[in-house]
């Protein structure tokens, strides 16, 4: 079991209100995810949750039972640390055996859950080893073994993939998906990259400057982002926001199109400029597009091949019913 | 950079460094073991050149040299506890947020800039006093009889005089280490459920085992030739005679040269013993 609830939790350090007070609830088996930009508390929320911040003020439950006032050892929660954080001068076995031990684990139970999380997570050929003749991949993966052999009531990840390589993430990503598929526990996830929420999450909470922006499923946020700045930080390549007359057009104060809701189009269109950077992917082209009178260089999905290339005019038409429109703060408007 | 010219040139420069060394160092050494195959007593004016091993076998056999041994290794194992458990907790204390942590800090090291000899006057004169040393008046204080602590215990003084001044040595490079101790791995710590004294056992420690063998190295090395502290205060008396100063009463107070020099050059082969043995060690240590 693990769901969590905060009820105006608010952070300061010092005279610094890092989380203004916040409400949310996470439930049992849910995967979340909290995305936001670098420094905005996601973090700091994450360690409120672990206990290893004191919150300023609210309560946080687990399982319905006041969980505020507990240290971070009976909360019955795992975390897996950024830097991994394993003990250096311990094997893998005995870094994962720790929490084990210190919980007074019988012996035969411990090895038997090592043998088991080392089988899942294929480290049963590096037991003997040091963190430190391991590859980061495997690092990351002793991190989590040793928060699954607790059987914890939800795993807390602080960016955990953030040290590994692109390619590398992708499968780590693909395997804490698993592992959460197969474990059905709670697991709380906390990241910078939008392309990790989406592709992770059961639910996604937007944090800006400590405030929750939107909470919702990942389409839900793609296809009705809730404010300017929602809009803006889901989805790759970003939202296209204009103001001005193009927003004056649809009786607001901005609209955003997505880069694949404008299409290209012979002569015309709503939009004609020139095309700037053009990034070739195979399966789709994406153009910068120059538009006079807007600032910022608009993007454009295309097919894989349209015989476009830098300083060519196009003509652009955005897709009915794919334009956002925001109001004058910045709130969407149905 | 490396080329025949700068090459020439650099060893150009360091020839006098080079060469004073040489002199500075061997000529004692050379000396000292010319002497210590002689039979060199100048308030007899005796010398005779060659003896054999007769000043290492008489120095090697005397029962104060057994003793003296037994002596420099309490002492220098006293220090060593004393510094190192002290240096760790100091080191802890010190890393904690308090007020006025500069000023804790530049306090704590202090001690260091003392010179031996003063620090060892202070403490005879002002702490281990009996009429008017501190602790006299605090035992005096809670009506008990004041301690003669530099005849009483005279071996445990000195060590408290020496592990004082060697304190801040141990602090400092424990509190460097202390410092470099990642906080994610205490709070992971935290998290596995491991209480402070587990944490201080299963991670602190291990992680400062490396500077605390630096500290056992580069301390024994200073310790084994503690000389000042003894002479100031108990003059070697008191079963407080290390090898180091039993060289110097059999040099200067029975005036037997070669009988001293025997015991030096006995005292160098055994300090190099110790040193490599803790080279070993430290090597090891700094393998992993
Ligand atoms: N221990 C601390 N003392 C003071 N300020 C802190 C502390 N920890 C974090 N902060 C501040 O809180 C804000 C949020 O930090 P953090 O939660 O680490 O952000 P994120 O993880 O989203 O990048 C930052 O502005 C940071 O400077
Ligand atoms: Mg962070």
């Amino acid at each position: 079991m693990g769901r969590i609830t905060l009820e105006k939790v608010q952070k300061k350090f010092g005279e610094v209100e890092v989380i203004p007070p916040l409400d949310l609830t996470i439930e049992d088996g849910e995967f979340v995810v909290f995305v936001g930009p670098s420094g905005c508390g996601k973090s700091t929320l994450l360690r409120l949750i672990a206990g290893l911040e004191d919150v300023s003020d609210g309560e946080i439950r687990i399982d319905g039972k006041p969980a505020t006032d507990l240290p971070p050892a009976k909360r019955g929660l795992a975390m897996v640390f950024q830097s991994y954080a394993l003990y250096p001068h311990m094997t893998v076995r005995k870094n994962i055996a720790f929490p084990m031990k210190m919980a007074g684990m019988d012996q035969a139970e411990q090895d038997r859950r090592i043998a088991k999380a080392a089988g899942a997570l294929n480290l049963t050929d590096y037991l003997d080893r040091r963190p430190g003749q391991l590859s980061g991949g495997q690092r990351q993966r002793v991190a989590i073994g040793r928060a699954i052999v607790r059987e914890p009531a939800a795993f807390l990840f602080d960016e955990p993939l953030s040290n590994l390589d692109a390619a590398l993430r992708v499968g780590m990503r693909m395997e804490i998906s698993e592992l959460h598929k197969s474990l059905e526990t709670t697991m709380i996830y906390v990241t910078h990259d939008q392309v990790e929420a989406m592709t992770m999450a059961d639910k996604i909470v937007v944090l800006r400057a400590g405030h929750i922006e939107q909470v919702g499923s990942p389409l839900e946020l793609y296809k009705a982002p809730r404010n300017v700045f929602v809009a803006g930080f889901i989805g790759s390549p970003k939202m296209n926001l204009l103001g001005g007359s193009h927003a004056a057009a649809h009786d607001c104060t901005t609209i955003g199109i997505r880069p694949e809701h404008l299409d290209v189009v012979a002569s015309g269109g709503t939009f004609t400029g020139r095309v700037g950077v053009a990034e070739h992917l195979g399966s789709d082209t994406f153009f910068h597009v120059h538009v006079d009178g807007i600032a910022e260089p608009m993007t454009v999905r295309a097919g894989g091949e349209v015989g476009l290339t830098h300083g060519d005019t196009i003509h652009l038409v955005p897709q009915a019913d794919k334009v956002h429109r925001f109001d004058d703060k910045g709130l969407r408007i149905a | 950079m490396a080329t025949q010219h700068s090459r020439a040139a650099a060893r150009l420069m360091i020839t006098p460094a080079v060469f004073v060394l040489l002199v500075w160092m061997l000529i004692p050494l050379c000396m000292t073991l010319y002497f210590s195959f002689a039979d060199y007593r100048p308030m007899r004016a005796t010398f005779e050149p060659w003896i054999g091993f007769e000043n290492y076998g008489r120095f090697l056999t005397s029962s104060a040299f057994t003793s003296s041994i037994v002596t420099t290794l309490q002492m220098v194992g006293g220090i060593l506890c004393i510094t190192i458990g002290g240096g760790v907790l100091m080191a802890l204390l010190l890393d904690q947020p308090i007020f006025g942590q500069g000023i804790v800090r530049i306090l704590v090291i202090a001690p260091f800039f003392v010179m031996p000899t003063v620090s060892a006057l202070v403490w005879k004169n002002m702490f281990f006093n009996v009429d008017n040393g501190l602790f006299s008046y605090a035992y005096k204080a809670l009506g008990m009889q004041p301690f003669d602590f530099l005849s009483q215990a005279p071996l445990f003084s000195i060590i408290v005089i020496v592990a004082w001044q060697w304190l801040p040595f141990a602090t400092l490079i424990l509190l460097t280490a202390v410092q470099s101790l990642s906080s994610e791995q205490l709070e992971a710590a935290e998290m596995d459920g491991a209480p402070a004294l587990s944490r201080f056992r299963h991670i602190i420690l291990p992680h400062l085992s490396r500077a605390i063998t630096v500290v056992i190295l580069i301390q024994t090395i200073f310790l084994l030739s503690i000389f000042a502290e003894i002479f100031v205060t108990t003059n070697g008396a008191f079963g407080t005679r290390t090898l180091t100063y039993l060289v110097y009463q059999r040099v200067l107070e029975s005036q037997n040269i070669g009988l001293g020099s025997a015991g030096g050059i006995i005292a160098v082969i055994l300090a190099n013993i110790v040193a490599i043995f803790l080279m070993r060690i430290v090597g090891k240590n700094l393998d992993t």
